[in-house]
């Protein structure tokens, strides 16, 4: 099995970071390449138009939230690219995958919030089970 | 074009029709508890909601936002209606909306860059304040039964959605709520003890005043504060839909609309209203996003005001001041409360002042004025910083002062201040102006001032690194005064 076209997801925490070196590795054995995917829901929608002047800033601080993800991707040589997505994160993340042809996806099974993930039902949950590719969840 | 229509309009029916019944369900309390703030009968919310949400779906520009009676505008009526009565308020309403024509028409949504960041976070904290501080009042004099219903309705709101998602909480808690009071026979105050229902289609009339200056002077100033914040609100929540769907709106075309709307519902008995944040968030997330959830929500609305307005009248207070805690928490921004300590300390306190202001006057245009101004202050003092560095040549004889920084009436001083008069004879000094920029009569009159002492000491001053603008403001201005 090559994995040459690996998706992963971030919401910009330690924890998807986590994520980033499974992918990292995964995309390593088979030269494959990484499209980095962050969601923007409604309300981190509200609060960023709220507390920025533009759409140039905006998109410059949602760059900033998962830089730390890229430094990591150029840091081992990996060739990838950024998708800034916006909606609801699971759906989103899901409809993402399956219009695109992946060979893998690669979640997180933590989100920022730890009550959230148990009540609800967690993002990675639900895109295991809607995504058409395998997918990886890193615990 | 054609094809662009027919995609605002179709091209996502599905979505737009499921949202639009969202809204409109959770249109109607808001569009009741709105009227009681501003102290008028549920109908003149609930018109304005259907005329303002119908009327910007045609012409609106910016498809997919939904706009209604809000609490901002609700808030800033309160004394109009007090003093004067429903009929100046529809007046002002009509008059709030041709204010909004113009500024459209003279593309005027560019003023809102002036608005700093700092003080539109200030207004949504403020109007999230007033929201909730004007819900205290259902509390006077009521005994435990009302706080634990609203305790339950905010119970409701809060945990439902963690099981069901489809319906909007707030409406079933009102269901809940209003079903316990009948039900239980308890004796609380409903909907019907503060206003009338009338299950009507609105009607178009001419509002009862007197045509003259008078009128005129009393709306104005109301219609003025209207139109300013119904255009912050309703460009900030264009800019939010902007960025959720990832798509452009026209800004003008969208202030025009939101004239045309009030215009419209002032003539059909509704109050002024403007573009709601909470609800096109709820809009766009239920899959809403072209005119058409703004058409539904408004025509699906009046249906069940129609249809239902029987059962509205008998809505429990209680269950509305809960709804209204929950748009008061939805409103206010708590990230800038978690992160004021981090903030810039210029940007925390414009943002406390406006709010502060707000709470202070009740009216949330002098709140986003004292905002302005006071950013407007901090901005001219960040820029005034000169920077002035020396550099000696040509064997001691001449002094090179470099000057970086904005040389205008509030940084001449500051800039005099570093150069030393006495400090040596020179014969000659050069004024350095290549990473300086002159922009008014003081920043020449400085110049002048300081060529002037030297001058007296023999010493010949000459500038260099003159950018085309200053060079010629220089030359403008500096021509008149120079005649020696």
């Amino acid at each position: 099995m090559m994995y040459k076209s690996i998706l992963l997801a971030s919401d910009g925490s330690d924890h998807s970071l986590r994520s980033a070196n499974h992918a990292i590795q995964l995309a390593k054995c088979s030269g494959g390449k990484i499209d980095l995917v962050y969601v923007v829901d409604g309300d981190t929608s509200k609060q960023d138009v709220l507390h920025y002047s533009n759409k140039y800033e905006i998109a410059k601080a949602r760059r900033a939230k998962v830089s730390s993800v890229e430094e990591l991707l150029t840091e081992e040589n990996v060739e990838y690219e950024v998708h800034i997505l916006h909606g609801e994160p699971g759906p989103t993340i899901v409809e993402f995958a399956n219009n695109h042809d992946f060979d893998c996806a690669v979640v997180g099974s933590r989100g920022l919030n730890n009550l959230q993930t148990m009540i609800l039902g967690s993002v990675s949950h639900k895109v295991a089970k809607r995504v058409e590719c395998p997918v990886l969840i890193v615990k | 074009m054609i094809s662009r229509i027919r995609q605002e309009w179709f091209g996502n029916v599905r979505g737009d029709v499921l949202a639009g019944i969202v809204v409109a369900l959770a249109l109607i309390p808001e569009a009741i508890a709105f009227s009681i703030i501003a102290g008028i009968d549920p109908m003149v919310g609930l018109y304005a909601s259907f005329c303002i949400a119908v009327v910007i779906a045609f012409i609106g520009g910016r498809p997919g936002m939904i706009s209604g009676a809000t609490g901002a505008m609700a808030l800033l009526m309160i004394t109009l209606v007090a003093d004067y009565g429903l009929q100046y308020l529809l007046a002002a309403t009509i008059l709030t909306g041709i204010l909004q024509i113009l500024f459209g028409v003279f593309k005027l949504a560019a003023i809102m860059k002036f608005v700093p960041r700092s003080v539109m976070v200030g207004f949504v904290n403020a109007l999230a304040i007033l929201i909730l501080t004007s819900q205290f009042e259902h509390f006077h004099g009521e005994n435990w039964v009302m706080y634990a219903l609203v305790g339950l309705t905010l119970a409701i709101i809060y945990i439902l959605p963690r099981f069901v998602k489809s319906v909007p909480s707030p409406l079933v808690a009102i269901i809940v709520i209003t079903s316990v009071v009948i039900f239980m026979g308890i004796d609380v105050r409903t909907v019907g003890d503060l206003g009338n229902l009338t299950q009507q289609l609105p009607i178009f009339l001419i509002p009862d005043i007197p045509l003259n200056f008078e009128t005129l002077q009393i709306i104005f100033p109301y219609a003025l504060a209207l139109s300013i914040v119904g255009l912050l609100e309703s460009l900030l929540t264009a800019n939010i839909v902007d960025d959720m769907t990832d798509t452009e709106s026209d800004k003008n075309k969208e202030s025009r609309g939101q004239g045309y709307a009030n215009v419209t519902a002032g003539f059909f008995g509704g109050m002024a209203g403007c573009a709601m944040i909470g609800q096109s968030v709820i809009n766009v997330k239920s899959g809403g996003n072209g005119r058409l959830s703004s058409l539904v929500a408004g025509v699906f609305l009046m249906f069940l005001i129609i249809a239902l307005g029987g059962i509205v009248v008998q809505i429990p207070m209680a269950a509305l001041a809960g709804v209204m805690i929950m748009v008061s928490i939805g409103t206010f921004d708590w990230s800038s409360a978690r992160n004021l300590h981090k903030l810039p300390k210029t940007d925390a306190a414009v943002m406390l002042t406006t709010v502060g202001t707000v709470v202070y006057t009740h009216d949330l245009s002098k709140g986003v004025l004292a905002g302005v101004l006071l950013s407007a202050i901090f901005f001219a003092a960040k820029i005034s910083k000169v920077k002035v560095t020396e550099q000696i040549a040509n064997n001691e004889m001449k002094m090179i002062y470099k000057v970086e920084g904005q040389l205008f009436f509030a940084s001449v001083t500051d800039f005099l201040d570093q150069i030393d008069f006495e400090q040596g004879h020179w014969e000659e000094v050069e004024i350095d102006l290549t990473h300086a920029h002159l922009w008014d009569d003081s920043a020449i009159g400085a110049l002048d001032k300081l060529e002037g002492k030297f001058e007296q000491n023999g010493t010949v001053v000459s500038y260099t690194g003159l950018n085309g603008e200053s060079k010629a403001l220089k030359q403008k201005i500096g021509g008149l005064s120079s005649g020696h």
